[in-house]
């Protein structure tokens, strides 16, 4: 495999993954119990192509490549780990849509729409970034971890007192919790992406210590 | 081949006093542009090559890298019809000004070619001609000095029991290290090397590039390799040339991993050259 079929290989898994994460939360919205199982069921796929990149970066590493190409490879290495646990995390609101589908709906009023919009938001402006080399882009998708994890912490603050109001319902409010939790390790996931692609485009690591405020000039990656 | 006539005057020697810090400039290359007849090979180079670090020189076939490297000890003067403009100073000294005793220039920056060259002689007098030549006679003080460029070069375990044999009788590799015994003999500042390992086999070429990693404790070495991944490997710094002008100098690592210019990405990934 070369790079330009490690890029189509990587911008497939990344189809797909995205793909995941849209059909588990309709699934959920729908209490869709078979595509619920669909989602599960395709899980596999996103699993095999991180195994089938990550051999075929190892293949590319050995030829020595050095710049932009050095720098592309060990990105795809880490990108498609990232979407790999995007799926799972898919997987996951998928299980827990399909056993909500077999029950009744809990009448709770907490913005799952918004935090979803926002995860989703993130993570395609994320892949977008990196299909278009946009270290700009990127960039912008970082600061809004944060707004997801305050929406994660004030679900899980909303479920928390509805079960001890309602405990009939703590079943499937833990279901809630772990969804809302999933919405919140996928913005996670697009944020590492979006770090990879900062770090693609300009050679500089921003993980964990800022957001790089000045970019040294590097050639563009071929 | 022009003879060489020139006044003696040497190149000073360094201070005695304590060595230069690795990392100290020692070769300054200012607005050097070189012709040969007409033609000019190398346009207007500004480079700094610092003290016991590995420079490389890297780009395609016909770019000026050994153009350039030949001019650092004056090895350009053999050939007719060349010119320079611009100056190479040599810890601060004008290595063109017509004072300078090219030979001593010479013993000061060695040099190490692509095809190695042992004279057809021992081992033994391959590393002593320089040092006989110094007038280091016979006895203890030549034998210890050949053992030591012997074992700077990491040869000497394998001929230690054969040095009056003759040097044409070693292996490739062999007879290349012999030829950095013999150049580190006579204690040059600098060693420059010219595709040192072109010609040799993968374990003799990882020697050699184990060897230039000692070697740079107490030598500045530049190196001309069309091998990216040797360069990556050796140097600390390295200079990319494309059509006689310096396009990109810096850290290897930052050459190699993100290098600023668009002709630098485009060569070391392979793209041209």
């Amino acid at each position: 495999m070369d790079l330009g079929e490690l890029k189509h290989q990587l911008l497939t898994m990344a189809s797909l993954a995205e793909a995941a994460v849209n059909e588990a939360v309709r699934a959920l919205v729908e209490r869709d119990y078979d595509l619920a199982m669909r989602v599960h069921e395709n899980d596999r796929l996103i699993d095999q192509l991180e195994i089938d990149i990550d051999d075929a970066a190892i293949h590319l590493l050995a030829k020595a490549p050095l710049a932009g190409d050095l720098r592309f490879v060990t990105v795809a290495m880490r990108i498609s780990q990232n979407l790999e646990r995007v799926g799972d995390e898919a997987t996951k609101i998928a299980k827990r849509a399909r056993d909500l589908s077999q029950e009744p709906p809990v009448k709770i009023h907490v913005d799952f729409a918004r935090l979803t919009r926002l995860a989703l938001d993130s993570l395609k402006a994320a892949l977008d970034a990196f299909v278009n080399r946009d270290p700009a882009a990127a960039r912008a998708v970082i600061p809004r971890d944060r707004e997801v994890d305050a929406l994660n912490r004030e679900i899980n603050n909303a479920l928390v007192d509805f079960m001890i109001a309602h405990p009939d319902t703590i079943r499937r409010c833990m279901s809630l919790t772990v969804v809302s939790k999933s919405l919140e390790r996928i913005a996670d996931h697009a944020k590492n992406m979006a770090e990879d692609v900062v770090y693609l485009c300009e050679a500089q690591d921003i993980r964990h210590s800022g957001h790089g405020k000045n970019p040294v000039p590097v050639a563009p990656a071929g | 081949m022009a003879e060489m006539t020139l006044p003696k005057m040497s190149v000073p020697a360094p201070s005695s006093g304590a060595a230069g810090t690795a990392g100290d400039a020692l070769i300054e290359i200012s607005r050097l542009s070189l012709f040969y007849g007409a033609a000019k090979a190398l346009k207007d180079i500004n480079l700094t090559i610092r003290e016991r670090v590995v420079t490389a020189f890297i780009g395609p076939s016909g770019c000026g890298k050994s153009t350039l490297l030949r001019c650092l000890n004056r090895m350009n003067d053999l050939i007719d019809g060349v010119r320079i403009e611009g100056g190479i100073h040599i810890g601060g000294h004008d290595i063109n000004a017509p004072d300078v005793d090219v030979i001593e220039l010479r013993k000061r920056v060695g040099m190490v070619f692509q095809k190695s060259n042992p004279f057809p002689k021992s081992i033994y007098d391959n590393v002593a001609y320089g040092l006989r030549l110094q007038g280091l006679k016979s006895g203890s003080d030549l034998d210890a000095a050949v053992e030591a460029s012997l074992r700077g070069a990491a040869l000497w375990d394998e001929v230690k029991d054969r040095l009056h044999g003759s040097a044409l009788g070693l292996s490739g590799g062999q007879q290349q290290r012999l030829c950095i015994a013999r150049a580190i003999a006579v204690k040059p500042e600098i060693i420059l090397m010219d595709e040192p390992a072109s010609a040799l086999d993968p374990i003799a070429t990882s020697r050699i590039e184990d060897l230039i990693l000692e070697l740079k404790k107490d030598f500045t070495i530049v190196i001309v390799t069309h091998n990216m991944q040797q360069a990556a490997r050796v140097s600390d710094h390295t200079a990319f040339f494309y059509i006689g002008e310096l396009v990109e100098f810096g850290p290897t690592t930052k050459i190699f991993t993100s290098p600023a210019q668009k002709r630098t990405e485009d060569y070391v990934t392979g793209r041209f050259g």
